[in-house]
């Protein structure tokens, strides 16, 4: 970690975006994890992905739970709305926020202690409901703030920094959220920028729960030899179904899936995610064939990255509950407190 | 792309671009570091050594450095390099006890420099101290030269070249003043083993336009006038003056015209503003003392009636681009001006001369006048005989003369040892890491965002009441401070391990100007267009490293870094390092001088 601030000063044909703002103005404080951190290369991620989409940083409500991922939201768009919430309860907050102002782009930023562990239900629920949200998941399977004990994502068989070796079953995060009905589903590597930009680019613009299981080496206690959460390790098993390019602002345009192709799919805002396909037998659009296919994977100790899963016609929590198009904080007291004869009404209906 | 070969020196002097662009190569953030630390006395020695008149050229250098400076590169102005060198100067108190004694012992060699301004001297400072008989020969009765001579006091005080000169004549320099080399072929016959020629660019260039003749009374060369003026001859001007000329002569000669009587002062320059020679901040200065400067006008003739000047005449030209991409001045058509005056200064330049050198004594010259030199050794074609200063090329300024002479001495003492003159020392390199502890540094990283501050001056109706009156007042501890703050430390390099990187991007992610990528090898020219950000600033290099594990290579654009030791401190294997590279031009002096310093 740093004590000093990062440099004001930048690069004098630093770019800046539609808005007029930098990639600079998109960052947050200087981060006070360890050097080296994948974290901080998720950070860079976000701040890239966010600056390309010219995203004004006040449109977007950053929340985490706690941990050395969810520390993360201060290091990058610091004009943003954020919430720091109770271990594991980020999804709860998020579905909160979500359900009163459904205006604002939700980025939930968690880790695999905070979303694996104690916040394991938490999470299944905000996928299954349907939670409008990119929910980003550092994944490094330890423990690092405690001095890196397995952590519920870590590999059976992997052994930890001590030599100790993991007894437990993982729990795969993108399958999970592909079973509880996430519609994008995602797993990056915090050391591939150019994947893991367009995949957070997806996510963000998409209208439904999106899940991005980030593999993020912990350089201090799970980037050792016998560990399958290392650089070393990922680079080695790491087998990309697919390259995104993400699109703003284009026409739709079919292709037909075929090996070695692209298949561009149109998200409902009109964005377009165009993917270059590298698995041949891979299909993003097939849920049951995706959960099939990571199980295959895990069994062979390959990491499959890429667009998993994608539903371009998603449908969220609001449509479900069938909220009103202006959201709840907008409304005033006479449509939130109909009074006695509404109340009366609704009872009357339910005798 | 080859990995860069950060042993040899070359890579990492570039890097530290202002001392790469000195003439003398001083170590320039060495010193500004030693000055932020209120440590004057040492910053004052690392220039002495390097650069012998830390004071004078405080005041006066041509500055190649500032262009240079990278601060400038990503900030509006580069670090005020030459005023903090005056406070150096300015602040160190008495450092006669660090400065080198005389030889125990002389060696029996004796040389003699003729011609007692800033090469001349720097020769004898790095030669006296070995032992040398050391004699210098010179015009005027005093040394300094062209220091004292020609730079008006109200920018440069006598007290500070007394100082400086008086730091080498003490090491047992023998003086032959207002003795003035009339032949050289007598001085070769008096035994010296070598001969020096400082003797600088002497004779003012001069303007044959009709009147030139009759008006001379009250025409005036540049250069003579202000040596007129510094001994005193010189106390006042007509009212009206015009200056001839868009160099620092005319600057200097406008900005005394205005303190000896002249009301009406104007400078007339054939080329435009941006093409006039003087530094912009000599222009800046007589501005800001309220002269005029007319570009764009090319002197036609002198108006006079009876011998007494009553204006000059002008044609008006315009810049035109030829066939080949060049520049030059066309006239416009349009009417003459006319410029009514009572007296005029010609500085439109300077020339070699050598009348008191005969052609017979086997000195080979140029077709410009100019003696054939080897430009390593500055040797002549006379074996003992050497050349430095203005003496050698043409006219430059203090700072090339004092790298002449550091050179010429080189050559001088390798000659009189019997030792190749070709054979050149290399320079004294150290690179050091600067880890202090896990993110703790021996150098402020800490990086200011101040603009450049300015150096306060006399308000512009005192300074103009008397010519020695010393216009800048020069920083005060607290703005030297600030100042200094605004150096990057480019001399502490970021230097990378490739066997320890395990290409976290954590440096990528870190960097506050976008230097470092890691990408495939390839053509230079074609990686460059690659980098987070291109690499489009050609005359700076790029630091390659060897592959990695995954077979990509760390490329980083040494342009814009702003050694701020970030990449250093989000490491977590310490792949990258900062190092202090500390280079130092090898002198013949080295075992005196530098020992002191």
């Amino acid at each position: 970690m740093s004590f000093l601030p990062k440099p004001k000063l930048h690069h004098p044909q630093l770019p800046t975006n539609k808005l007029g703002y930098t990639r600079r103005d998109y960052e947050g404080t200087i981060s006070t994890l360890c050097a080296g951190c994948g974290h901080d290369s998720i950070s860079a991620a976000i701040v890239q992905a966010v600056f390309e989409l010219e995203i004004e940083p006040h449109r977007i409500a950053k929340l985490s739970g706690i941990g050395c991922s969810s520390k993360t939201p201060n290091y990058f768009l610091n004009p943003a709305h954020g919430f720091n919430s109770v271990h594991g309860r980020m999804p709860s907050v998020a579905t909160g926020a979500n359900l009163a102002n459904r205006e604002l782009i939700y980025l939930g930023v968690s880790g695999d202690g905070d979303s694996a562990s104690i916040g394991f239900g938490q999470f299944a629920h905000a996928m299954r409901r349907g939670v409008d949200m990119c929910y980003i998941v550092e994944n490094n399977g330890v423990y690092g703030l405690t001095k890196g004990q397995f952590s519920a994502t870590a590999d059976r068989g992997s052994k930890s920094k001590k030599g100790a070796v993991n007894a437990d079953e993982g729990i795969d995060l993108a399958q999970m959220a592909l079973s509880l009905g996430a519609t994008y589903v995602g797993r990056g590597f915090s050391g591939d920028k150019a994947q893991l930009v367009p995949l957070i680019q997806g996510a963000l613009l998409h209208r439904g729960p999106a899940l991005l299981d980030v593999i993020s080496p912990c350089v201090a206690f799970n980037n050792h030899e016998g560990s399958t959460r290392s650089f070393d390790w990922v680079r080695a098993h790491n087998e990309a179904v697919n390259q995104l390019d993400f699109i703003v602002g284009r026409d739709e345009i079919v292709h037909a899936q075929e090996p070695g192709t692209v298949d561009e799919v149109t998200q409902h805002d009109g964005s377009v995610l165009r993917l270059r396909k590298l698995a041949p037998d891979y299909d993003a659009h097939d849920r049951d064939g995706a959960i099939a296919y990571l199980a295959a994977a895990r069994r062979a100790g390959e990491i499959v990255t890429g667009l998993l899963f994608v539903d371009p016609e998603p449908s969220d929590l609001h449509s479900a509950l069938r909220t009103p198009a202006t959201g709840l904080n907008r409304l005033g007291d006479a449509e939130l407190v109909p009074g006695p004869a509404a109340l009366e009404a609704v009872n009357g209906s339910l005798r | 792309m080859k990995p860069t070969d950060i042993k040899a020196p070359e890579h990492f002097h570039r890097v530290v671009d202002c001392q790469w662009a000195c003439p003398a190569h001083t170590p320039v953030p060495e010193y500004i570091r030693m000055i932020s630390q209120g440590r004057y006395a040492d910053a004052y020695m690392v220039n002495w050594y390097s650069n012998v008149f830390p004071g004078i050229l405080g005041r006066t250098c041509d500055r190649p450095c500032e262009p240079a400076c990278r601060r400038g590169r990503v900030e509006d102005e580069p670090v005020a390099i030459c005023r903090l060198k005056r406070v150096a100067a300015d602040h160190k108190g008495d450092v006669t006890a660090r400065m080198p004694l005389a030889a125990a012992a002389k060696n029996g060699k004796r040389v003699a420099l003729i011609g007692a301004g800033p090469a001349s001297l720097t020769v004898a400072r790095d030669l006296l101290p070995l032992g040398y008989d050391v004699t210098v020969f010179d015009g005027d009765n005093k040394l300094g030269g062209m220091i004292r001579t020609q730079i008006p006091r109200f920018r440069l005080p006598e007290s500070v070249i007394d100082e400086e000169v008086g730091y080498i004549a003490r090491l047992g320099l023998t003086v032959r003043s207002g003795e003035r080399v009339d032949s050289l072929k007598s001085l070769l016959g008096q035994g010296f083993d070598a001969v020096f020629v400082g003797s600088g660019a002497p004779r003012g260039r001069d303007l044959d336009l009709p009147g030139r003749t009759e008006a001379a009374a009250s025409i005036h060369i540049g250069i003579d006038w202000l040596s007129s003026v510094s001994f005193g001859h010189v106390t006042s001007i007509g009212k009206r003056v015009l200056v001839l000329g868009g160099g620092n002569t005319a600057m200097d000669c406008c900005r005394s015209s205005k303190r000896l009587g002249g009301e009406d002062v104007r400078v007339v320059v054939r080329s435009g503003f941006e093409e006039m020679k003087a530094s912009p901040w000599e222009k800046e200065d007589a501005q800001h003392e309220g002269i005029p400067i007319h570009n764009w006008l090319v002197p036609k003739s002198f108006e006079h009636v009876n011998g007494k000047l009553v204006a000059m005449v002008f044609e008006k030209v315009a810049p035109v681009v030829g066939a080949d991409g060049k520049r030059s001045a066309r006239p416009t058509g349009e009417p003459d001006v006319r410029m009514e005056c009572d007296e005029v200064l010609i500085a439109v330049g300077q020339e070699n001369s050598f009348p008191w050198i005969e052609r017979d004594v086997g000195l080979e010259f140029d077709k410009w006048g100019l003696p054939k030199l080897n430009a390593d050794t500055l040797q002549s074609t006379v074996p003992q005989l050497f050349f430095g200063g203005d003496a050698a090329f043409g006219p430059k300024n203090i700072i090339w003369a004092v790298a002449h002479g550091h050179q010429a001495a080189i050559s001088i003492d390798k000659f009189c040892q019997g030792q190749d003159v070709a054979d050149r020392p290399p320079p004294h390199v150290t690179l050091a890491s600067q880890k202090m502890g896990i993110h703790e540094w021996s150098y402020d990283n800490d990086r200011s965002n101040d603009l450049r501050f300015k150096v306060p001056q006399l308000p512009a109706e005192r300074a103009l009441s008397n010519i020695k009156l010393e216009v800048e007042l020069g920083y005060d501890d607290r703005l030297a401070f600030k100042e200094a703050q605004r150096c990057l430390n480019c001399d502490v390099q970021t230097v990378f391990e490739d066997k320890l990187c395990i290409e976290c991007d954590a440096c990528v992610d870190i960097c506050p100007t976008d230097c470092i990528t890691f990408t495939g090898s390839g053509e230079e020219n074609e990686v460059r267009e690659r980098l987070s950000a291109p690499a489009l600033n050609l005359t700076q290099p790029l630091y390659a490293s060897g592959a990695l594990k995954t077979g990509r290579i760390m490329v980083k654009d040494e342009d814009v870094c702003l050694h701020c030791g970030m990449c250093a401190e989000r490491c977590p294997t310490g792949a990258w390092d900062m190092q202090k590279f500390l280079l130092e031009i090898a002198q013949s002096g080295d075992r005196a001088c530098h020992r002191a310093a």
